[in-house]
């Protein structure tokens, strides 16, 4: 968001605190409750919009100049997105930068889909440093494609769409084109519910027939939990050898995948130095990222692959 | 007592077929609320179908090995799911773009004919049982009592335990298997008591 952006913003706020004062009482009471739940980081946040969407509690907080946006109540440390209003374009949270690793194995894509549109991050990103590219994100919940536009300053254009639909669907229909993406980025997961359909084998089978054959696969996934496994195994059985890029300050696992054979660290190196420059106004710390790329399993490889037989992963979640 | 076991062992199936209805049909239609609204849709009319051709049926001389017909029938018809569900869902995706139409579309095909004959088991049990006019209405409050007991473990043993210990169609088949069983079982009692 531009600084001009952040003033109209402000001011829109402050409209509509004087329009709507009960709104300003609501947002003290869910402030109260924010603060009780953020008093262990000594900190406390604004709830500036709440919204029960089809899908989930859209909360967006306030925090100095910092915006985040959050799917849950309960898991308030879980954020999705966030913004700092005085440096619009650095990323705020780890694991978004974690996922711009993706262009150290196509560092110019042209074709991009965007699986789950957060606060429009990584899109908006993708296409300030890629402005000839394609990009095509699928969001479920219309409501997120709102706050993102209202707070986060998301904009649709003629090449970066938005399609509201369930992400299967949209796969299903697009594999029938043939490989058409040459970045994938795989974002879908909120706090308390995770859609069981798009972690099965099948469903990325769909996704590797999308992406073509120099093309790079980036999802966020699970580092905890016995799903961390059974994520890790699914990845292998459709991705074969994958680079794992977990960070000690992330509750997230980036996986990195693609058709070929897995660039070498020397490659990477040099991709990751010429990548340093325009990735610097995002924070993102690109050539540390090559060192920590790992192809080591880690996983109980007897764990059981996710299908759509058989795709408990909320259950899973919690054991 | 017999037909108390099969009224639950019905409502069991009922429930567990249509929790796996969703899983079943989210491959190709996606998780969404719509695709529950389809499924729930045709469970409902299923079953309402299922009550009018039941309550017809009963009116011809109904007995014990009648009643197990319908449970064979239902075995019968929920067996070929495993093997057609996927060509159809194919087909039906290719053809009918709005997810949520296709989604409808799906259930009807996929899950009519086994739920209106499963639907078939509450009237027909009422008759076996009723002898009274005056006890009729206890008689129907029992039978709704126990099948909807049978249809709420059904609902929860599959949506906690069953997806996580077993494959979609491994449920399914172990449902016709369970079907085929309190047919069986009906048939044989019905045979012993003539």
């Amino acid at each position: 968001m531009k600084p001009a952006a952040c003033r109209t913003w402000a001011a829109s706020v402050q409209r509509r605190q004087r329009l709507r004062p009960f709104a300003a009482s609501q947002r003290t009471l869910c402030g109260l409750a924010l603060a009780a739940a953020l008093a262990a980081q000594g900190a406390a946040a604004e709830v500036i919009h709440r919204e029960r969407s089809l899908y989930q509690t859209i909360l967006v907080t306030k925090q100095a100049s910092t915006l985040c946006l959050q799917f849950s109540q309960r898991r308030m440390q879980r954020k999705q997105s966030c913004l700092d209003q005085r440096r619009p374009k650095e990323m705020a949270l780890t694991y978004t930068k974690m996922m711009m690793a993706a262009l150290l194995l196509n560092p110019s894509p042209s074709r991009a889909l965007i699986i789950g549109l957060g606060g429009g991050t990584l899109p908006m990103a993708l296409a300030a440093l890629h402005p000839e590219a394609d990009i095509d994100v699928v969001e479920i919940d219309p409501a997120v494609v709102k706050v993102a536009q209202r707070y986060f300053g998301f904009t649709a254009g003629d090449n970066l769409r938005v399609h509201v639909q369930d992400a299967r669907v949209f796969t299903r229909r697009a594999s029938q084109a043939g490989p058409v993406y040459d970045l994938i980025m795989l974002d879908a997961f909120g706090a308390d519910y995770i859609p069981e359909h798009l972690m099965t084998r099948e469903f990325l089978r769909e996704v590797l027939a999308l992406l073509q054959e120099n093309g790079a696969l980036a999802a966020n996934t699970f580092a905890t939990s016995k799903l961390y496994d059974h994520e890790s195994v699914t990845y292998r059985d459709v991705f074969g050898s994958f680079f794992n890029l977990r960070l000690r300050q992330s509750g997230n696992r980036i996986i990195l995948a693609g058709h070929r054979a897995l660039p070498s660290l020397m490659t990477l190196t040099a991709r990751a130095k010429a990548l340093a420059a325009p990735l610097a106004p995002y924070g993102v710390p690109i050539q540390d990222y090559p060192a920590r790329f790992s192809t080591k399993i880690d996983w109980d490889v007897g764990a059981r692959l996710l299908t759509d037989q058989y795709a408990p992963a909320n259950l899973l979640q919690g054991e | 007592m017999l037909v108390h076991a099969l009224a639950f062992g019905g409502g069991f199936v009922i429930m567990s077929l249509e929790l796996l209805g969703g899983r079943v049909l989210a491959p190709y239609f996606g998780g969404g609320i719509y695709v529950w609204g389809g499924i729930i849709t045709v469970f409902m009319a299923s079953l309402a179908l299922g009550y009018l051709l039941g309550g017809k049926w009963s009116l011809r001389s109904p007995s014990l090995g009648r009643f197990a017909g319908i449970f064979l029938g239902g075995a019968l018809l929920l067996y070929p799911l495993v093997y057609f569900a996927e060509p159809a869902m194919n087909r039906i995706f290719m053809a009918v773009a709005d997810p949520r139409y296709g989604a409808l579309a799906a259930s009807t095909l996929l899950f009519v004919c086994p739920t209106a004959m499963l639907g078939m088991i509450a009237p027909y049990s009422v008759r076996l049982l009723v002898r009274t006019k005056e006890e009729s209405g206890n008689v129907a409050g029992r039978l709704y009592f126990i099948s909807t007991a049978g249809s709420a473990l059904g609902t929860l043993g599959t949506s906690f335990y069953f997806v996580l210990w077993w494959e979609i169609n491994t449920i399914l088949n172990l449902l016709t298997g369970t079907l085929l069983l309190m047919g069986a079982t009906a048939l044989v009692v019905s045979r012993l008591h003539r």
